[in-house]
């Protein structure tokens, strides 16, 4: 079965959690996740995130989970690396 | 409800630095509430402690009523209002997320903080003259020591206000017992 090993997504988040926040609520999902974030946009009460996750294998469905848990909204998929196995 | 969850909450609606400020002032309100009441007694001279006691618990819960009910009623709008911007923001509800469960369970926090503050207090500056009704002689009878409790309470919040403000704590706690000793004082003058 493939794994997915790296995303890299668009998300619109309130100012709170503050990015650190969100990438240790994102991090926290498993074993070994490495998350990236940059802030590309910062407007009043919002903030648009390029938010790179690496992992031997990335469950997408708890990472949207936690998107939406911690207020934000995934718009695009912009970059996946999946292996198969 | 988790403790976490809590702390979350608070963190994500900044709710811990109102939380504080609610039980501050409403905490201020209780004791100094039950010093004139107990004052008010004081100078009235030949007041029976049991009727004493049942004034200062009646007022203790009015107060507590009144911070729950007062805290929650304002808080849940504030809430609401601060969430429905946060949705029209975001283009998209935010019914499954901690910013929507913190817009319901903050204002019951708030509104128990606000409430249990002054009833709390209350209920310690009361405990002399439940202490001198079961019989226990106290030094300074009851209602002295009564006020006394309250004059130290209120100098405690002072001091708490001035750590949490980086002020000097004895200066703030003295601010705070040289207005209980002004109530004092004008109660005294009126009786």
């Amino acid at each position: 079965m493939a794994s997915v090993q790296r995303l890299v997504l668009d998300v619109l988040k309130p100012h709170q959690p503050n990015a650190l926040e969100f990438a240790h609520a994102i991090a926290a999902l498993g074993e070994g996740y490495r998350v990236d974030i940059r802030v590309v946009e910062v407007d009043e009460q919002t903030e648009t995130l390029q938010v790179a996750i690496e992992g031997d294998s990335l469950d997408f469905e708890r990472i949207s989970g936690a998107i939406s848990e911690n207020g934000a909204s995934l718009h695009s998929i912009d970059e996946v690396s999946v292996v198969g196995k | 409800m988790e403790l976490k969850q809590i702390k979350t909450l608070l963190e994500i609606s900044h709710s811990g630095e109102i939380t504080r400020r609610y039980f501050v002032v409403n905490g201020f309100d209780g004791a100094l509430t039950m010093l004139g009441l107990i004052m008010g007694f004081y100078v009235s001279n030949h007041v029976d402690l049991a009727v004493v006691i049942t004034s200062c618990l009646a007022a203790a819960l009015a107060l507590g009523m009144s911070g729950i009910s007062s805290a929650y009623i304002s808080e849940a709008a504030e809430r609401r209002r601060t969430l429905a911007e946060l949705e029209k923001a975001m283009v998209t509800p935010l019914n499954e997320s901690h910013h929507a469960r913190a817009a319901i369970w903050i204002p019951w926090l708030v509104a128990l903080v606000n409430g249990i503050a002054p009833l709390l207090i209350a209920l310690i500056i009361i405990v002399p003259l439940w202490l001198a009704r079961s019989g226990m002689v106290l030094a300074l009878g009851p209602l002295p020591a009564a006020m006394a409790v309250a004059l130290v309470i209120i100098f405690l919040l002072g001091v708490f206000l001035g750590r949490v403000g980086g002020t000097f704590w004895l200066w703030s706690g003295l601010q705070s017992l040289a207005v209980a000793l002004l109530t004092v004082g004008l109660i005294y003058l009126v009786g």
